[in-house]
């Protein structure tokens, strides 16, 4: 059953949210439910271990190698696994390709799901109302927003992730790039161009 | 009718006003300890990812338009916690028992994390319900958004979507359910489909006749078009 009465238990807890969440921590903490290390070692993992610069890796190895960037679009999952990245928020991956046909857009309109083994936590204006509300009926008008204007001929196609699927943007690769290697193009592929409400840095 | 969190094509909300790429993950500390609580609560195994999902949707619409994100999240875990029977309301005043809970051999400990989230947890499971479409094929979404098992539970078609025209684009396997896995009533797999529409099926007035939007969608949302 869904459960609508209207004292929800979590009114009992401080309003204001930093400390809302400092009393069910040291709530659950009390009891033996959560260890506070634990948290530490979460937190570091998604501020400074796993973030776009996955990604990015995958990305330039696909400009840079043509049978990976087959098998990638082919079947991801098990290709960015070899490379080290699955994990929660990452067990169903898909590549989507842009092309000067077709540009790829990824939103998550019922609430924030995100690929987080190559994206690492989604960034707030992913989770915003905004964004959610209007990535499918505008995604032109939300791009200019980013600052991205697609040529006239292109078509946007958005992905709505409603499912466990998680969709990473294969942004097209950059004129004069040519010779670069992997790591030079990785600095490139930005996290918003693998969400596909930016392009890739142009080598300056 | 589907809840608050259904907000895809809605009007109103303003600009996006993107923070920049380098701004920090965790805008505020009490972000990364909200997210943190969470998923260490979440592997003491008393509830599944639909579930708490649907917790954080059935915060009242005032509440859920009100809160930030992370305050969406510790509302839904509070009550998750709750519900299930990890803590008692007493817990939450902080009047509750300090013995040891029967949950503590369950708790996530720090060396195991990094193992715990890299394990992950798919949602693809065998399923003996036939494969009804093949790509390519038109299929229909059922006219109406909301869940056929639970009535104002879970579901994972969005209003915009209901009804609506498009094809196949491909398959994606077999998947628990959300609609069912969100209420207790089991994981009851069943294929799972990506669905490509155009624009112009979904808003009176798309931005170009060629756009399209793509949902992933389960069979039983689907009809034969």
């Amino acid at each position: 059953m869904p459960h609508d009465d209207h004292d929800h238990p979590h009114a009992l807890l401080p309003p204001e949210p930093a400390l809302r969440v400092k009393a069910l921590e040291t709530i659950l903490t009390r009891k033996g439910l959560i260890d506070p290390a634990a948290l530490d070692e979460i937190i570091d993992t998604y501020q400074n271990r796993i973030g776009p610069q996955n990604g990015a890796r995958v990305v330039a190895k696909a400009w840079s190698d043509p049978a990976f960037k087959a098998a990638l679009l082919e079947n991801a999952t098990p290709v960015v696994a070899d490379l080290g990245y699955y994990g929660r928020q990452g067990e169903h991956m898909v590549v989507v390709e842009n092309t000067p046909a077709q540009h790829n857009m990824v939103v998550c309109t019922l609430c924030s799901c995100y690929p987080w083994p190559l994206l690492g936590i989604p960034p707030g204006w992913y989770k915003s109302d905004a964004y959610r509300a209007r990535a499918v009926r505008e995604p032109r008008k939300v791009l200019a927003e980013f600052g991205v204007t697609l040529a006239e001929g292109t078509s946007v196609r958005v992905w709505d992730s409603t499912a466990e699927i998680r969709y990473l943007v294969l942004p097209m690769r950059p004129e004069g790039t040519d010779g670069m290697s992997e790591d030079e193009l990785a600095v490139l592929v930005t996290r918003d161009s693998m969400i596909g409400t930016g392009l890739p840095k142009v080598p300056s | 009718m589907t809840r608050v969190h259904d907000m895809g094509g809605r009007f109103g909300d303003g600009p996006i006003n993107p923070e920049a790429e380098d701004a920090p993950v965790f805008a505020e500390e009490w972000h990364a300890r909200a997210l943190a609580v969470t998923l260490a609560s979440g592997f003491l195994g008393q509830w599944n990812i639909d579930v708490s999902r649907h917790a954080r949707e059935r915060l009242s619409p005032k509440d859920y338009t009100r809160f930030s994100y992370y305050e969406k999240w510790m509302s839904g875990l509070a009550d998750l916690l709750v519900e299930n029977g990890v803590l008692t309301l007493e817990d939450l005043r902080g009047g509750g028992e300090n013995e040891p809970h029967p949950l503590a051999d369950k708790m996530l400990k720090a060396e195991a994390v990094s193992a715990a989230l890299a394990k992950g947890g798919p949602a693809d499971r065998p399923s003996n319900i036939a494969v009804r479409y093949s790509v390519g094929q038109e299929v229909v979404t059922t006219r109406r958004a909301a869940n056929r098992l639970v009535d104002g539970g879970h579901t994972r078609l969005p209003i915009y979507a209901s009804g609506a025209k498009g094809r196949i684009l491909r398959l994606h396997g077999t998947h628990v359910l959300p609609d069912s896995n969100a209420h207790g009533l089991g994981e009851a797999p069943e294929p799972i489909f990506a669905v490509v529409f155009p624009a112009s099926e979904l808003w009176a007035s798309p931005e170009h006749p060629d756009d399209e939007v793509v949902l992933d969608l389960w069979q039983s949302y689907l009809e034969p078009a």
